[in-house]
């Protein structure tokens, strides 16, 4: 299928999220829309897929201008989408979630679950999707639910499949695995649309590359013609050092000691499984992982947040283990949340309030059960200044700001207190490069100041930046403790679960020595 | 794909079947259970002389194909104790099994009839004018949770039961009394509490207006508009607007004549037939056709419902307005099925009984209709046990299905999982 | 994905709305109307009012006799017709404006004459007793909605309050400066307990507070119907259910001298609404109930126990209406009998809603409910229209209140500067 866009445009208010794109996917092309979040690759996905109506412009299928007022429509044309966060209802099984909307029916409009297996059956074998057809969706890993979206929409003879940001939730070799399947796809001569910001990805799999910044296309081009430096210049707009300017860590006295930290769910899996860890003052320990191994619920076990099931969380020789949240921020932890609006924010109330969510109830905001709001507001626009926070007042509603003054609101009121540690999950997710600059440098001082501070991130560059020591954790245990300068290829083995003893001995030179095993 | 280095495990691609009831759950039950059997026989059986009998009338006087049933009440209390704690017993040591809850029913059941012997200690239990008394107060409560249900699996709060109950009693009422037919009576009831489900589904999906807030004040509405309606326009011409017949009883041929079970099941009025068929067709069509599974997508993940071409706010408007029909029919039901004419508040609070039997039933029809043959069962037992001289206050008897489903909310069901979205207005982007 | 949204805190609305600078600001009659044409709170206030008022003189044209007969002669008559309309709906709702808030003529009487002054102010004095408990009830409902806590069961914490206040009015024998103290707070720990039941529920177990509430408001009834007519609280010598009365010591004194109902209750609720008000804006624990209001987690991230939140909301909203439930005993009825309290539960939630949770818009609502009711009784006595009307044109304003959008798209209006009016309240699953 061919399809063409040409100048579409969307607008929400005021808000130009998509300006005159322009953008042709040949037939049987692995076709890379690239782009920053918040460029508006999704609100483009949105409108081709019929999501959102566009404000001008075209959409051509094999030559032919259409219209799509729903989904449905799109999806009658051959368009397929993986979205981002998956379309798929949570307690049905795998069958029933592949045919809903297009189900094989019996008399009378009874379901015929038989050949909806069936069909699931015949879709894995022929695109080598292998999936249990009547399993319980929610139960399964998420790579596996990729698997059923992707079916999802073979199952409708999808000629364009739309893959949006499909690999932020895999391992590097599940990423591989995925690029196969776009491969063998294309092949096939289907063509594929690919959205994500990440260039490697780019680089490896795309026939073709479009660019986009501030809902703009800002540029196209082949891989062969490019380089990664190029393209991120182009996406980003200027030259940007992914590099951490930061000193060699003195590490100090041991501040976070996890011992045999497990953590047993509400549907009783075990989502941290013995985990020994130490954080020590003066250092930056960056967990990383593929997202949903364990590590935010680690954040949750040590912050209070979350039940801990057997072992310990002990911060400068106290025990936390389960701890309430203000036991533990008395103890002098101070935490990022990794979901900034739905944790660490109260988007309707202002920057002030949202400054003193932690210490509402002391002096100086509080004498008596009643609040000071002349303090309240005086200190808020001290911070304001301090932390770079760019609001009109400090009256504002905070979910009126952009996410990295909502970030930075976040950050200035964690690292009012004394911090002994720092617990930052995620801390620079869907932020401008300024602000993810700026959030780095704070993290930096933090821990030149003395503060010990773990770091959880599903960013490899962000993991290798920050981190003086690098965790990686893999379903609920840590399977590896290495310097920075370990090489992406070892850190994505142990991101899919080999431990760091299986592993060979690490290629010699420039990709630096494994330290020792650090685990205590 | 084989070079995959994550084989896929069995344990990775197939997983438990969520739809069990919960380990805790099963646990919880089976210690209520072997509770109750402890209940049982210290004090309803061994508490008791072991000569005092109980007698259970099993048929209306005019038929005596039945002899009464007179039983020791110790001698019949003590293997019922036994039998209600094994099943608990039982419960416990299977752990997570399908027949859950035919285990637990049949030990509730146990449990009652054990109760009923004793309080009918020294005296007679007209037994089949209890099961029929019961089979009246459960059939409104059959058809507002099934109005429930068809709103809440799309992902609609339904508090306006109550309200579609008033509505559809009265234009049910007075329909079927202006016209002298009551079948026109119980289509304007179904109307009525179309009426208002559509007022709900308006509201709440074209303007974003929070559903329980909505359901509310329609639930205020009607209260006030049929006592209004009721004064200004039925009391001043009540013969010609107030004073329908009522649907008679229909026996169905050969199952009416079945002993016990047949007049009171196979020998009932219109409505009692009606909720028994949609409570089928409702439980059949949500779970094994394409409309329910539909339905259920959008109560549970309207956007991904959207996704794949389903109307999401189209199904949700068909089931709000179907679910206060069927609520308009419960509510005619209590005018021209059973009281004959129309009074002020009459569902005095049946719709929000109706509700939490929905929630103790989980959201499915079956469920529900469990409940609802509990809270009917305690309804009726209180003028029995009146009668029966039993020692407990009746209004502690009234308090009764309050109580159970306080008890059934906060401990037994635990935390029940509604559908995904319900209650959550969509928008799209 | 379901939150409690009550509009921007009131004290941030006024700065937020960003104007123009000095010089591009428009004349101060241009914003006026502007103002007039978008749909702020005051106007979608009054055209909801208005809208309500509409719809009651829609059904009182539909289904009163004599327009009826006037109408079905209106190929002979129309002016007849319309005029027998006006004039039957200018008498209902004249009935309702005379009989809650002051008559003209009574008035009138009262000045030449210089008597029956009791009978000229008697409207506004009934209106004050009855908006007094639902000013109470409708200010511990509306905590809860701010906190994102649904408080249905007004009704039976009202009538726990009561019961407990009509124990410690006859179980001890006190003067009345001490009695009277205690018989209140009484009243207000009856309702704290009964608001404990679904609180403790809730935050223990996560049973829907919503049905919780509904059910109890049921059991509190029934507990009321067994109490009646046992000891020690049915009247002595009686066997209806009816309790024992109030002694002298344990009554609320009269405002404005014996012969007008008005008592020291109307005061209390005001009262109430002042420390409300503190509470909300200015109290650390009315902060961490706002914060909690609109989004749990972050309170819970940042230290705050969800738990202790939810109980304590339940607890001071319960007390709240059992301190309704104790001006009304205390006050005009001095004893109790089964149905106790009436509609008071459900209308503090429709008066809540109308207030918008702020405290004044509280006390403003109940009045308005309030002369709805007072007015509507002498409505009835006057013309002959059932009382109920007043319930449906309640209802009718809440309806248009709760959906600004309906009444923006129905009177064209603009839309607000000042961030959405729209309520939310919370699905089944959080």
């Amino acid at each position: 299928m061919r399809l063409e866009l040409a100048g579409i445009t969307k607008r929400f208010g005021s808000l130009v999220a998509n300006d005159g794109v322009d953008l042709v996917v040949e037939p049987g092309e692995i076709h890379c829309l690239l782009g920053e979040n918040g460029a508006g690759k999704t609100t483009l996905m949105n409108v081709l897929f019929g999501l959102l109506r566009h404000d001008a412009g075209e959409i051509r299928v094999d030559g032919e201008t259409v219209e799509f007022a729903d989904p449905g429509d799109a999806v009658r044309r051959g368009i397929g989408m993986v979205h981002q966060h998956f379309m798929l209802v949570p307690v049905f099984t795998v069958a029933e979630n592949v045919v809903l909307g297009f189900e094989p029916t019996r008399r009378a409009g009874f379901l015929d679950r038989r050949r909806a297996r069936a069909d699931v059956a015949r879709l894995s074998a022929e695109f080598g999707l292998e999936v249990e057809p009547d399993a319980v969706v929610e139960s399964l890993p998420v790579g596996i639910q990729q698997r059923v979206e992707i079916l999802k929409a073979l199952q409708r003879d999808a000629q364009l499949l739309i893959l949006d940001e499909p690999t932020a939730v895999l391992t590097p070799q599940e990423i591989q695995a995925l690029f196969g399947i776009m491969r063998s796809l294309a092949a096939a001569g289907r063509s594929i649309l690919f959205i994500t910001h990440k260039l490697k990805e780019v680089m490896a799999v795309a026939d073709r590359i479009t660019v986009m910044r501030l809902g703009r296309v800002v540029g196209t081009a082949r891989p062969e013609e490019t380089n990664e430096a190029d393209l991120a210049a182009m996406m980003v707009g200027r030259s940007v050092e992914l590099v951490v300017r930061k000193a060699p860590a003195r590490p100090g006295r041991d501040v976070l000691e996890l011992s045999g930290l497990t953590v047993v769910d509400e549907r009783g899996v075990t989502v941290v499984d013995h985990v020994d860890l130490r954080v020590r003052a003066g250092e930056i320990v960056a967990l990383a992982g593929v997202q949903g191994n364990g590590q935010t619920e680690l954040a949750e076990a040590i912050t209070g947040l979350r039940p801990v099931t057997s072992g310990s969380v002990r911060v400068d020789g106290l025990d936390l283990t389960n701890a309430t949240p203000r036991q533990v921020i008395r103890a002098g932890v101070a935490h990022v949340p990794e979901d900034r609006q739905g944790d660490g924010l109260v988007s309707g109330m202002t920057i002030a309030e949202n400054l003193i969510l932690d210490v509402y109830d002391q002096r100086p905001y509080a004498r008596l059960g009643s609040l000071d709001l002349g303090e309240v507001r005086r200190q808020a626009e001290r911070k304001l200044v301090d932390f770079d926070i760019r609001a009109a007042s400090p009256t504002v509603p905070v979910g009126t700001l952009s996410g990295g003054n909502q970030q930075k609101v976040v950050v200035a009121r964690e690292l009012s207190r004394p911090v002994k540690l720092l617990v930052a999950s995620q801390p620079t997710r869907g932020l401008d490069v300024g602000s993810i600059e700026y959030v780095h440098r704070r993290i930096v001082e933090e821990r030149d100041a003395g503060a010990a501070v773990l770091i959880v991130s599903s960013e490899l560059d962000e993991v290798l930046a920050l981190g003086d020591r690098i965790a990686v954790m893999f379903r609920g245990r840590i399977t590896g403790v290495v310097a920075p300068g370990t090489g992406r290829e070892r850190i994505g083995l142990l991101m899919a679960g080999m431990e760091e003893a299986d592993l060979p001995p690490s290629a010699e030179g420039e990709d630096g020595a494994v330290t020792a095993l650090d685990l205590t | 794909m084989s070079s995959s280095p994550i084989a896929l495990s069995p344990a990775a691609l197939g997983a438990p079947d969520r739809r069990l009831v919960s380990l805790g759950r099963v646990r919880g039950m089976g210690v209520f259970l072997v509770l109750l059997g402890v209940i049982t026989l210290f004090g309803l059986s061994l508490s008791i002389p072991p000569s005092e009998h109980a007698q259970f009338l099993l048929t209306a006087p005019p038929a005596v194909s039945v002899p009464p049933l007179s039983m020791p009440v110790r001698w019949v209390n003590v293997p019922l104790a036994v039998l209600c704690a094994a099943l608990g017993a039982l419960l416990i040591a299977r752990g997570r099994r399908r027949g859950t809850y035919l285990i637990f029913g049949a030990g509730t059941v146990a449990f009652l009839w054990a109760f009923l012997a004793w309080a009918a200690r020294g005296g007679t239990l007209n037994f089949e004018q209890l099961l029929a008394e019961t089979l009246v107060e459960t059939t409104p409560l059959v058809f507002g949770s099934l109005s429930g249900v068809m709103c809440e699996r799309s992902g609609v709060i339904n508090i306006a039961i109550e309200g579609q109950f008033l509505a559809g009693a009265f234009l049910g009422a007075m329909i079927g009394s202006a016209t002298g037919n009551l079948w026109l009576g119980a289509l304007a009831g179904g109307f009525a509490g179309g009426l208002f489900g559509a007022l709900l589904a308006f509201l709440s999906l074209r303007y974003g207006a929070d559903q329980i807030i909505v359901g509310i004040l329609i639930d205020a509405f009607c209260l006030g508009l049929t006592n209004f309606l009721l004064a200004q326009v039925l009391t001043p011409d009540q013969t010609t607007l107030n004073s329908p017949s009522t649907f008679s009883p229909v026996a169905i041929p050969l199952l009416s004549k079945i002993p016990i079970v047949g007049p009171v099941l196979f020998d009932q009025n219109v409505f009692v037939y009606l909720a028994a068929v949609l409570l089928v067709v409702v439980n059949v069509a949500l779970f094994s056709t394409r409309w329910g599974l539909r339905v259920r997508a959008v109560g549970e993940h309207p956007k991904a419902a959207e996704t794949v071409g389903i109307h999401v706010l189209a199904v949700r408007y068909r089931n709000v307005i179907l679910g206060g029909v069927i609520a308009g029919l419960g509510g005619a039901s209590f005018t021209i099925g059973s009281v004959g004419q129309f009074s002020s508040d009459m569902s005095s609070g049946l719709g929000y009984v109706a509700l939490a039997a929905m929630i103790f039933g989980r959201w499915r029809p079956l469920g529900a209709l469990g409940a609802a043959l509990l809270f009917g069962f305690s309804v009726s037992l209180q003028s029995f046990l009146a009668v029966l001289n039993v020692g407990i206050p009746s209004p502690f008897l009234a308090m009764a299905p309050y109580v159970i489903t306080i008890a059934v909310v906060s401990g037994l069901v635990g935390r029940v999982r509604p559908p995904g979205a319900d209650g959550v207005p969509y928008r799209r982007d | 994905m379901t939150r409690t949204e009550t509009g921007p805190p009131p004290a941030v609305a006024p700065a937020t709305a960003v104007e123009p600078g000095p010089r591009g600001e428009p004349p101060a009659w241009a914003r006026l109307a502007r103002r007039l044409v978008e749909a702020n709170v005051a106007v979608v206030t009054v055209l909801a009012l208005f809208t309500a008022l509409v719809i009651g003189a829609i059904l009182i044209t539909a289904t009163t006799p004599s327009v009826l007969h006037a109408w079905s002669q209106v190929g002979s008559a129309p002016g007849h017709a319309f005029y027998v309309t006006g004039a039957t709906i200018g008498d209902a709702y004249g009935a309702i404006f005379t009989g809650s808030v002051i008559s003209p003529s009574a008035l009138g009487h009262a000045i030449s004459t210089g008597r029956g002054w009791t009978g000229a102010f008697n409207p506004i004095s009934e209106t004050l007793v009855k908006a007094a408990p639902l000013i109470l009830a409708g200010l511990g409902v509306a905590l809860g909605f701010s906190t994102g806590v649904f408080n249905i069961g007004a009704q039976g914490q009202l009538i726990a309050g009561a019961i407990a206040a009509l124990y410690v009015g006859f179980a001890v024998h006190l003067p009345i400066g001490i009695h009277l103290p205690l018989v209140v707070l009484g009243g207000a720990a009856g309702g704290a307990v009964a608001g404990f039941i679904p609180g403790i529920l809730k935050a223990r177990t996560g049973a829907h507070e919503v049905i919780v509430t509904i059910m109890l408001n049921y059991v509190f009834l029934d507990l009321l119907t067994y109490l009646l007519t046992s000891r020690p609280f049915q009247q002595p010598g009686q066997s209806n259910a009816i309790s024992r009365t109030m002694p002298a010591t344990a009554r609320l004194p009269h405002l404005f001298g014996s012969t007008l109902r008005a008592n020291l209750g109307f005061v209390i609720a005001l009262a109430a609404a002042l420390a409300v008000a503190w509470f909300a804006r200015r109290s650390t624990l009315g902060f961490s109930f706002r914060v909690i209001g609109a989004n749990q987690r972050a309170g819970r991230t940042a230290g705050m126990d969800v738990r202790r939140v939810t109980v304590l909301v339940l607890v001071i909203s319960g007390a709240l209406a059992g301190l309704a439930g104790t001006v009304t005993l205390s006050g005009t009825d001095f004893f109790l009998s089964t149905g106790y309290g009436g509609n008071i539960g459900f209308d503090a939630i429709t008066v809540a809603l109308l207030g918008r949770n702020r405290p004044l818009g509280v006390v403003l609502g109940s009045l308005l409910f309030a002369a709805l009711d007072v007015g509507g009784a002498s409505m009835q006595v006057a013309t002959g229209i059932p009382i109920d009307l007043s319930s449906v044109i309640q209802a009718t304003i809440v309806f248009c209140i709760a959906t600004p959008m309906l009444v923006r798209e129905l009177y064209r209006l603009r839309e607000a500067g000042g961030g959405s009016i729209q309520l939310f309240m919370k699905g089944w699953s959080s």
